[in-house]
């Protein structure tokens, strides 16, 4: 009746776990409550969950990746805290198989329920507004996509309470995560939360590059589309063309273990390393997917900052589009080691010294923005220093690792660790969280506070070289990754600064959560309020817009003559709003709730196929399908807001502008 | 404007108005594609790992195989005369001919999974080696999209069912449904091909 699951699923033996299960059950509770006492549950239900409004779904892409890095942020410190203890003859507090499910689970949230949602977030915020569109060119379907991230999410924190996660690593090598060495139900929970969030991620890739390919405002062509688009755009190919190898591979190795089948199996002629190639092909484009965005926000960032225009635009749209050709050329160097011999390994590892070339006219392009500019020191521009001297750090210990020869003695080392977190945090994380400062005045309608901004920044600045500086060090003495006790006295003190480093990075959390709750608490005050919609003087046409924008963005869909489009009309007297009219009834999609069955129905039936509890796996995918042909059926999907009410909206804030100005 | 829900006869709309729904879709299948592109990869490495069990040489039968083939060759034409009623507005010779590529679909779908069942039946089943483990996932993923297809065929036939014209939105399920079917006949060929001809010669 039940499959697998059982009482003895429930892990009451582990007394963290029981905490956190306590914790998350009172926090979830009180959460409920006070959206009951508050009668909130119809707004949210109307004005958020079943939202097809991409400045919506951005708004809960960006909280689900928050509370990734939550999670994933405590599964890092409880690490950093056992190797600070398990030396010699501590064995520290966690036991190998709580210490695997939770390096196993801090990667695998990081990347794909923290840095990809984020992603997903600021693309559905700023990508419509700045290509001149009224909405996504699906945007059902990218409900639909928020939901399938956000139920994966949640199966990955069933694990922690039903049963338990994969030990097998974020990428979960064969032969250790086929069912001869890993029997349990980690490994399931791993491939159905992939999977699940594979068809969000991949629904997202089709929906942006369809939207930025045919629904440009007139005039702007390829290059005067600003750049944030174009990464998006860029990252949009990378995950419409990786993603399916992604799902490849991990429902292959779905298939070795729930029938059986052979391909990655010791016996039965099942061969690993195709699961290494397969699963590269698609990991090596991702970290592209994740940092190809971030390079897209500094672009936006450091003109706004610099009070120039970009330096470079042409070059840095080539750059962009040569690294991502270049992405899909470089996996091998993942596994040198393999032996594929050196003729294979010299041209992989020529291929990802290349890569540094795109990249590094990036910087300089950014860098001769920067050039006399009159410079203001914003919270954002503090991110942007702190990435290009992390990032240039961290690109340049990946050319050392690309060479093969060095490859050998650092593979799987915790030199591999230092190098990969020093781009994605430098790059990625950074990159975000720019992002995040620079457009949440245009999210909210009012500033983020730049005091907690700033002291968030240099926590997790100085945070990320105290914690990752060692591992650079530990890793050149011989410290493999995934190690969980060790009896190495040279090792020992770097650990303890490793330590120092992730408490700093705490702090640095800390502060951000601080600045948010400041930030809400002065929304109010004069000087936080965003009233002309365009608080850094911003070029391009987002920042045209009221702040929030109108749901449909654009009352007039807006003319583009040249790049950084705003800023042109700006400079030339043009009113790019057209205010006054005339204005016509806005055709709009409606709210369904569709997705959020969908994603419902997904959740049951990813859960009952961990279990194997087939009846209940049947009737999530028949309420899939059911769900799916329902929506197709249903004709009632559109509205208009009529003329009147646009005029009016836009009279209003017109009004405002003018009040504005006045003063 | 473009917001009526009358048949429109494509590149007249204004260019802004123009639903994306096509396109996207075109793009979809790319990404399927490359799914397909995967397994087969998977295929061409591991088709001779037979693990002491049979080869695709002693498993294969020619003559199933052409009848199957030419029931999913036939059933893309009938849709192609169903997509030209459509285009007439003949909705009662669309639903037939929607009706007679899912009969042809459903009799491909059959002769497979007898197919499988009987080599199931003789111990050739997935688990039995890497070559057969990717023989079936490859011809199963292939079948499960033509299973999906039929599912589609049948919610699009009940949908038609008692209206009187066909909107833009109807019509461009038909056209999506149209190149899905194609392109899965398109994947047969190479599967015929490559998996089957090619394991037998």
């Amino acid at each position: 009746m039940l499959g697998r699951l059982s009482l003895s699923a429930i892990p009451f033996d582990v007394p963290i776990l029981v905490g956190t299960f306590a914790g998350v059950v009172i926090i979830g509770l009180a959460v409920l409550g006070l959206i009951t006492y508050l009668g909130k549950w119809g707004y949210l239900w109307k004005e958020w969950f079943t939202s097809v409004d991409h400045k919506r779904l951005a708004v809960m892409y960006i909280v689900l990746a928050l509370v990734a890095l939550f999670r994933g942020f405590a599964d890092a410190i409880m690490m950093r805290t056992q190797l600070a203890l398990a030396y010699a003859g501590n064995p520290g507090y966690l036991p190998p198989h709580h210490y695997d499910q939770i390096f196993s689970a801090h990667g695998t949230i990081m990347i794909f329920f923290l840095a990809m949602a984020f992603m997903t977030g600021l693309f559905n915020f700023v990508v419509p507004l700045q290509i001149g569109a009224r909405d996504v060119a699906f945007p059902f379907l990218n409900n639909l996509s928020f939901w399938m991230t956000a139920i994966a999410f949640i199966l990955v924190n069933v694990s922690l309470f039903i049963g338990e996660f994969s030990q097998c690593g974020w990428l979960a090598y064969p032969p250790l995560s086929e069912s001869q060495f890993s029997p349990g139900v980690g490994v399931d929970y791993y491939i159905w939360a992939i999977q699940l969030s594979g068809v969000g991620t991949l629904l997202t890739g089709v929906n942006f590059f369809v939207t930025i390919v045919k629904m440009r405002a007139p005039g702007m062509t390829w290059m005067k589309m600003p750049v944030f688009t174009w990464t998006a755009f860029c990252a949009s190919i990378l995950i419409m063309v990786s993603f399916p190898v992604l799902t490849v591979a991990v429902a292959l190795l779905g298939l070795d273990r729930y029938f059986g089948m052979h391909f990655f199996t010791n016996d039965g002629g099942g061969n690993q390393m195709m699961y290494l190639n397969l699963i590269w092909a698609w990991g090596h484009p991702e970290v592209y997917i994740l940092v190809i965005p971030a390079f897209g926000v500094f672009s936006e960032v450091v003109p706004a900052f610099s009070k120039k225009p970009l330096f470079g635009y042409g070059t840095m749209v080539y750059a962009t589009c040569a690294i991502m050709v270049l992405s899909f050329l470089v996996w091998v160097h993942h596994f040198f080691t393999m032996g594929a011999g050196p003729d294979v390994n010299a041209f992989f590892g020529i291929a990802t010294m290349v890569i540094s070339i795109p990249t590094g006219v990036k910087l300089f392009n950014w860098m001769f923005t920067m050039y006399k500019g009159r410079i203001e020191y914003h919270a954002c521009m503090y991110w942007v220093i702190g990435f290009m001297v992390t990032f240039t750090i961290g690109g340049m210990t990946g050319v050392m690792m690309a060479i093969p020869g060095a490859d050998f003695v650092l593979h799987n080392s915790l030199f591999l660790i230092a190098h990969f977190h020093n781009v994605i945090i430098g790059g990625v994380y950074f990159g975000y969280i720019a992002g995040m400062n620079f457009w949440f005045p245009k999210v909210m309608g009012f500033k983020m506070n730049e005091s907690w901004g700033i002291r968030a920044f240099w926590f997790w600045f100085v945070g990320f070289y105290f914690a990752f500086v060692p591992l650079y060090v530990v890793g050149f003495e011989g410290m493999t990754r995934r190690l969980n006790h060790y009896d190495n006295p040279a090792w020992y003190p770097w650990l303890l600064v490793a330590e120092v480093g992730a408490v700093l990075i705490l702090l640095g959390i800390v502060c951000q959560l601080t600045q948010l709750y400041v930030t809400i608490r002065d929304r109010n005050l004069p000087q936080n309020r965003d009233v002309t919609g365009d608080p850094w003087n911003g070029r391009s046409l987002e920042w045209s817009t009221s702040s929030p924008p109108p749901i449909y963005n654009f009352a007039i869909v807006p003319h583009v003559h040249e790049l950084d489009a705003f800023m042109h009309d700006k400079e030339n007297g043009i009113d790019t709003r057209c205010a006054g009219g005339p204005y016509e009834a806005i055709h709009m999609p409606k709210n369904t709730a569709a997705g959020l069955l969908v994603g419902g129905f997904s959740l049951v039936f990813g859960f009952a196929a961990v279990w194997y509890i087939w009846w209940l796996a049947a009737i999530g995918l028949i309420g899939v399908i059911g769900t799916v042909i329902a929506r197709s059926a249903n004709k009632d999907i559109d509205y208009y807001i009529p003329a009147d009410e646009v005029a009016r909206i836009e009279n209003e804030h017109s009004r405002k502008l003018m009040a504005q100005a006045a003063e | 404007m473009a917001h009526d829900t009358t048949v429109q006869t494509a590149g007249h709309d204004e260019h802004h108005h123009e639903s994306p729904v096509v396109f996207g879709f075109w793009v979809y299948l790319m990404t399927d594609c490359i799914i397909f592109g995967s397994l087969f990869a998977t295929f061409a490495v591991l088709r001779n790992q037979f693990n002491g069990g049979p080869s695709g040489h002693q498993l294969f039968e020619i003559s199933g195989l052409a009848i199957e083939t030419a029931l999913l060759l036939i059933s893309s034409i009938t849709y192609g005369f169903g997509m030209i009623a459509a285009h007439k507005n003949e909705i009662s010779k669309v639903i037939m001919w929607l009706g007679v590529t899912f009969l042809l679909g459903l009799g491909f779908v059959g002769l497979e999974v007898n197919e499988f069942a009987n080599m199931i039946h003789e111990g050739a089943g997935p688990d039995r080696s890497a070559f057969l483990s990717a023989f079936f996932t490859l011809v199963a993923t292939h079948g499960l999209h033509v299973t999906c297809g039929l599912i589609w065929i049948v919610t699009l036939i009940v949908q038609l069912m008692g209206t009187t014209a066909i909107p833009e939105r109807m019509m461009n399920k038909l056209t999506c449904l149209s190149l899905f079917w194609h392109f899965l006949d398109i994947v047969w060929i190479c599967v015929f091909t490559y998996v089957y001809l090619a394991s037998m010669v």
